[in-house]
Parts: structure tokens; sequence; C-alpha cells
């Protein structure tokens, strides 16, 4: 059958079972926005090209299948670079088209030409740029194999516009059915060697101070059922990193909630004192270790990576387990029912991380009625007046470490937000992806007033489209998260942080854009506003709370210092740790 | 170049697709994780769709697994052969241009042949001369002219291949 390559490049990606994409046409990619309107996809037209990318990753958070954005050269493709990077660093499937000059034109400085493949290169798991019509199918067949295996990441297509422009002789293919990948350089390897599950098996058999250091990978692997059958077995306590938050339910009694930065006390301090430390999917960021060479000195490490140059990157493991994360679990299960769990006493170890929740809860001062908001207050709310599957998406800065905080979050794939880039602006976008991929859930933003300036325009998009997210804006008027620093590390020095008091009117600009829009200034109105934002069903909401500025993250750790240095909240400063 | 530092030297044999852009993904994946590169060398192999770039790397400068590991997940990276010191046969070639006092042309072609150089061309006060061998070696023959007057060099960049069993060299 004759096709042309745009035809060509829409049919491959319905072969892919591509329902949703995310995009804005121009110049360079015209052609291929032709065959659309003929499509089964359905496709979501953006405000703005970096609301696509994030769209397309919040859709594969949510949903576990590729997202998908297709977007012009030149300036597109710029504007799409942010969410690229975003999802190469939290290995998110991705599949990015862009349109491209046409073949004869590459290298001239045409209008909008732009070196899309060597700019993305290094933030793309893989990036193509197809010179002929015919290698259409191949390459789109190639890409989705790319970023949905191994470690997950996203790939960027580049299209020139020539092989797709049905008046080009060079948009001329023959389309068959079926195509061959030729990738001789990528076989991902999911097996696990049966000798390192043993030897970890006895280290995790002899530990008396064991952790589960879960880590996003989890959640890519789908392992989340077969974790927990691993720690209710074992009866080892699990960490879940910012990018796992989900994989293991908070509400289960062996869940010690987030290390890192601004982890509970007694999650970021089991990790330190360990003698084990079983990272599942789990990478070592700085984020989570604090000063390197102060990391949980005494653990020994097992730690299961499908991507090889994970393990040992950052910490040397004892034992490394190269493969996918749910193949070594189930090994690992299967193995200890065989052998039992071992003869470790961990019954002090047990009693001192009871100890540590009892004294360093999170904690913050109640809102005040007649005050701004406690913002921690505000995310109680919300989380007792939503379903509890409910999608959470954040944006970035303190905002984000609260939800994380705060959530209680008992399902997986419940929580979406930036963790390796942290991109402002990310909630909104990621939030409209993950609703158009799950209709039937409830889909909160929780954003930032400095991150909400940022993408908010694509509320437009949702309204226009028919995708009714919340989004709980919590407006302190300032970027907290940078004045947190400078209040702590720079004498309270406040140097471009403040945003203002009353511009923009977040109320008026959200019913602009369609939405259905409160402003909550005193605590007594939080739960009332909540449930008239549950009642809407019909159009986005916004909620803009007016949130106190002083207000920190705690517990912290300062950079450049050790996890041991934790800082935790003034009001429990002098218990014995 | 010490020889302590030639003994940290690792050679990576890096056989790619032969498509465009390989090498610059190559080269820049090096640059952004901070690595190294002391050689580079690229040429076709018997495999149309394959080429192979050798790449001379300083192990004690980079962790050089890291390096394997992450160029392993170039796509288009297909193999890689890490030739350790002292397990392979690593060659370069030199062409360099010395001038020379007619009286002195005896010393350096007699040199030059024990070391299995060629003179490919020669002028009133200068020679151009050719030479290939393990990389230090050429080190030696390069400061051995040095006080002649060099008046244009170039080397090669280094390829290797594992050694046999019985190593000749
Ligand atoms: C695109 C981008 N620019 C700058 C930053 C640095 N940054 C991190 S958090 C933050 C403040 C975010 O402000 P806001 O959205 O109001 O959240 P808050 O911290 O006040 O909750 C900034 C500027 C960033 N992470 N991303
Ligand atoms: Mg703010």
């Amino acid at each position: 059958m004759k096709l042309d390559g745009g035809q060509a490049l829409i049919r491959s990606l319905e072969l892919e079972g591509v329902e949703v994409m995310f995009g804005l046409p121009g110049g360079a990619i015209l052609p291929v926005y032709d065959p659309i309107i003929d499509s089964s996809i359905r496709h979501i037209l953006v405000r703005h090209e970096q609301g696509a990318g994030h769209m397309a990753e919040g859709y594969a958070h949510a949903t576990g299948r590729p997202g998908v954005a297709m977007v012009t050269s030149g300036p597109a493709a710029t504007n799409i670079v942010t969410p690229l990077c975003d999802a190469y660093l939290d290995s998110v499937p991705m599949v990015v088209i862009t349109g491209q000059v046409p073949t004869g034109s590459i290298g001239t400085d045409a209008f909008q030409e732009c070196d899309t493949t060597g700019m993305t290169s290094g933030i793309t798991k893989h990036n193509f740029l197809v010179t002929e019509a015919q290698d259409i199918p191949r390459t789109i067949k190639e890409a989705f194999h790319i970023a949905t295996t191994g470690r997950p990441g996203p790939v960027l297509v580049d299209i020139p516009k020539d092989i797709v422009d049905p008046r080009s002789p060079n948009s001329a293919m023959e389309w068959s059915d079926d195509v061959e990948m030729d990738l001789p350089g990528y076989q991902p390897d999911t097996s696990v060697d049966p000798a390192a599950i043993q030897a970890a098996v006895a280290l995790m058999q002899a530990a008396e101070r064991p952790v589960l250091y879960i880590g996003g990978g989890i959640l890519k692997a789908r392992a989340a059922e077969v974790l927990r059958e691993l720690a209710e077995l074992t009866g080892f306590h699990v960490v879940t990193t910012l990018m796992a938050r989900g994989a293991f339910p908070d509400s289960h009694e062996l869940c010690l909630g987030m290390p890192g930065m601004h982890g509970n006390f007694t999650a970021v301090t089991a990790m330190q004192e360990s003698d084990l430390l079983i990272a599942l999917g789990s990478r070592f960021d700085d984020r989570v270790t604090g000063r390197l060479d102060g990391f949980a000195v005494d653990a020994k490490i097992i730690h299961v990576d499908i991507d090889p140059a994970e393990l040992g990157k950052v910490r040397r493991p004892d034992v490394a387990i190269q493969g996918d994360c749910r193949v070594a679990i189930e090994a690992m299960v299967e193995l200890l029912r065989v052998q039992g769990v071992g003869e470790a006493d961990r019954h002090a170890w047990r009693s001192r991380i009871s100890g540590w929740q009892e004294r360093f809860p999170l904690t913050y001062e109640p809102s005040v009625p007649g005050e701004a908001l406690k913002p921690q207050f505000v995310i109680e709310k919300l989380r007792d007046a939503t379903p509890d599957d409910t999608i959470v998406a954040s944006g970035v800065g303190q905002h984000q470490m609260w939800a994380s905080q705060y959530w209680t979050f008992d399902h997986p794939y419940t929580w979406i937000n930036s963790g390796g880039l942290g991109t402002m602006g990310f909630s909104i976008p990621a939030a409209i992806g993950a609703k158009a991929g799950c209709p039937d859930k409830t889909v909160w933003a929780i954003d930032g007033d400095g991150c909400f300036q940022m993408t908010a325009q694509e509320l437009v998009t949702a309204t226009v489209e028919n995708i009714p997210i919340k989004v709980a804006l919590l407006n302190n008027s300032y970027l907290g998260m940078v004045r947190q620093w400078q209040d702590m590390f720079y004498d309270e020095r406040h140097s471009e942080v403040f945003l203002s008091k009353d511009v923009p009117d977040y109320k008026g600009w959200a019913e602009a854009m369609g939405c259905f829009a409160l402003r909550v200034d005193d605590p007594d109105e939080v739960e009332d506003a909540i449930a008239q934002a549950n009642e809407v069903n019909d159009r986005p909401v916004v909620i803009d709370f007016r949130t106190e500025a002083r207000e920190k993250v705690y517990p912290m750790v300062a950079s450049g210092t050790t996890n041991s240095d934790l800082l935790v909240h003034p009001s429990q400063e002098d218990q014995p740790r | 170049m010490t020889v302590e530092s030639e003994h940290r030297n690792h050679t990576l044999v890096v056989t790619v697709e032969n498509k465009a852009g390989v090498l610059a993904r190559v080269a820049s994946l090096f640059a952004r994780r901070a690595f190294n590169i002391k050689s580079l060398a690229v040429a076709p192999t018997d495999d149309e769709g394959l080429s192979r770039i050798s790449i001379v790397v300083d192990g004690a400068s980079a962790p050089l697994e890291q390096v394997v590991n992450q160029l392993n997940k170039l796509i288009n990276v297909v193999h890689i052969q890490d030739l350790q010191p002292g397990h392979a046969v690593e060659r370069e070639l030199m062409l360099v241009t010395v001038t020379v006092e007619p009286d002195h042309r005896d010393d350096i072609v007699e040199k030059l042949d024990r070391a299995g150089g060629k003179v490919m061309s020669v002028g009133i006060d200068a020679m151009m001369l050719s030479l290939v061998g393990a990389p230090d070696r050429i080190d030696a023959f390069e400061d051995f002219l040095r006080p002649y007057g060099i008046l244009d060099l170039q080397r090669t960049g280094r390829v290797a291949l594992a050694n046999l069993d019985e190593p000749i060299d």
C-alpha cells in the first residue's frame, strides 16, 4: 500500500496503541497534522510546547504507558527541551516527535531550523533524525521500544518536512505491516543472576538493622505488590524516596515514609544507622544521601537496578544485581521462603525505630483562625477530603515537600512530581496529562504561586479540552523554597524571592481561563472550599489558598552536611536522638 | 608521558553502528561526564554497517567502569572491548618533518632504520620521516629528533588489538 510519510507516521503511532497525544502544530510538522483529522488518536492542543511535554510525562506516570507529544521545529523543539530533560532524569517513557526543515535545507540555517538531535542527545535516552519516508514506521517502532524497555526514558524523533509532505516526492513510501527493528546495540537485560540473589539473601538474613530503600524504579518495574510481599515476609522497614511515594503504602506499619533532604527524621535516621541498605530501583541521589562520605557509614549495600551504570556510580555495593526489580524481588522472596529470613535479632532495632517515630513525628504549629493558613494544614484537609486513590501532581518548592510529607500515599501511581530536574511549572500540565489518561480518577495539582505562573496557561487547555483537574495553589507570595534558604543560610537577607501580595488576582485569572475558582484566607474556610471544589466536575477548579510565608520545611539536611546533622522542627530540638 | 601514567591508560575499542552523528554522541558523552580522552581513532571495519572507535582513557582520572557503562547505554554502541594496559598491541603512526644538516643525515637514517621507520621525502635541509610503533617508542623517537628541530609533526590516534595467547611484541 502506498502512503505518504505523514500518513505512515500517524498509522505507526496508532499501531503502537497511542490513544492520546499532546501537541501544537507549525510549519515543519504541518503535513502530519492533516492525517490526524482522520485518526482515532485524540490530540490535545496545548498552549505552550513545554505543557505538551509535561502532559505526556503526567500521562506516562499515571498510566504506565508511554506519553506522546508532537511539536514543530525550531522554537517548538527548544520549548520541549525542559520536559525531555525532566523525563530523562526521572526515567519517564515518552516519545516526542519534532518537525524539522526539509532534508535539503538541513545545515543552512533555514527558517526555524535548529539542531534538535544535537541539542537533545544528552537529555534523551536516544534520538533519531529520519531522512527517508520509508524509515518512518521502523523508527517509530524503535522509538517506542527504546522508551519503554530497560530503564525507560524519553526518545525524540525528528522528522524533516519533505518526507511527510504529500507535495514532495520524498514523502512517497510503501507501507508494510511487518517492520523489523534494527537495534544491534540495544538488548536490555532484565534477567538476574541467581548467585547474586543468593548473596543478597545471605546479607538480608544476617542483617540486624535492615532498611528497604525504595526508588522510582519499583514503580517503573510494576513491582509494588511483590515489594509488599518482601517487606511483610522479612518484617524489614521501608523508606520510599520522592520518586517512589506510593510504591509502598504509607499507612503500612513497616513504612517509614520519605528519606532525604526533607525526609522525616525516622526515615533519614533509620537509613543512616542501618547495617544493610537494600536499594531497589533507587540511585543514591545526592538529595537522599546528603554528604556522601557521612552517609550510612555502617551499612552494607545491596543494589538492584536495571541500569548497570547505576551500580557503583555513587556508592559501591556489596552485592550488585543488574536486572528488573520485579524479577529480582520475586527471586529474593522465593529464596527467603525456602531458607527463612535469618536468626538475626532485630528487636532492639525495631524499638529504636518506634522511639524515633514517637519523638520525631512530622510537626508544625497549627493554623490560627484569623491568621494566614498553614500550608501543611491545607494539605491535610485536602488529603482527608479526597478519595484515597486521588492522583496528586505537584510543582517544585516547599509545597512539593509538604505534599510529599503530609499526603498519605497508599497506592502506586498516585504521586507525580519532578524529582530529578526539579522543574517549576510541572504540576498543572502533568496533572492534565494524568487526568487525560485516567479520566475516572480525581486529579489534584498541588502548586506554588511561583510555579503556577510558569505554566498556568495550560488551564485554558484543560477547560477547552474538558479535562477537569483541580488545583490547590499554596500561595505564600514567595519563591518560598529559595526564601527558606535565604532565611537559613543568608541571614534572612531576601534577594528576589518576593513575588507579590496581590498580583496576579489568581481567582480572576483562573476564571478568565474558564475555571471555577475560590480564594481562601481563613483556616475556617478551608474545608468548605474543598467541598465546593469536589462538587465541580465539568471544568477545572483552582483554589487560591493564602498561606503563611514564614513557614519552613522541616526536617532539613542542609547542603554540605551529613544526614546525621538533620535539622528538626524547633519544637523537637531538645529531644534525645 | 611517564611510565606510570602509560600504565594507567586503557584503550577502549568501541564498535558502533556506522551512522551519522555517532562519533558526536560518543564525544559529547565524554565531555558531559567529564571523562578525558587522550587519543581517538575512528575507522571503518570489515562490516560496512559498523565502525570502530579506539579511545585511550586514563584509567585513574575517570572511573573506567563508569566510562564503559555509560558508553554502553548509547544505543548505537554495539560492543566495547577494554584493552588493559600491557595486554594489547598498540600502534601509532608519526609523520614528522625535521631540519637536518646534510652531515647529520646518516645518524638519523640509521636510527630510523633500526626503529623500522621510513624516509618519505628529502629536501635541501629537511627530511620527512614516518614511523609506526608502540606509543612509548614514538615518544622516544620524537624526543631524539627534537634537538635537530622539528618543523612539522602529526601523530595518529592509537589503534589496538588484544594480545594473542603468545604475544610476539
Ligand atoms: C524552572 C525553575 N526555575 C527555578 C527553580 C529554583 N527554585 C526551586 S523552588 C523555587 C521556588 C518555587 O516557588 P513556588 O512555586 O512559589 O513554591 P514554594 O516554594 O513557595 O512553595 C525556585 C525558584 C526551579 N526549581 N525551576
Ligand atoms: Mg510560593
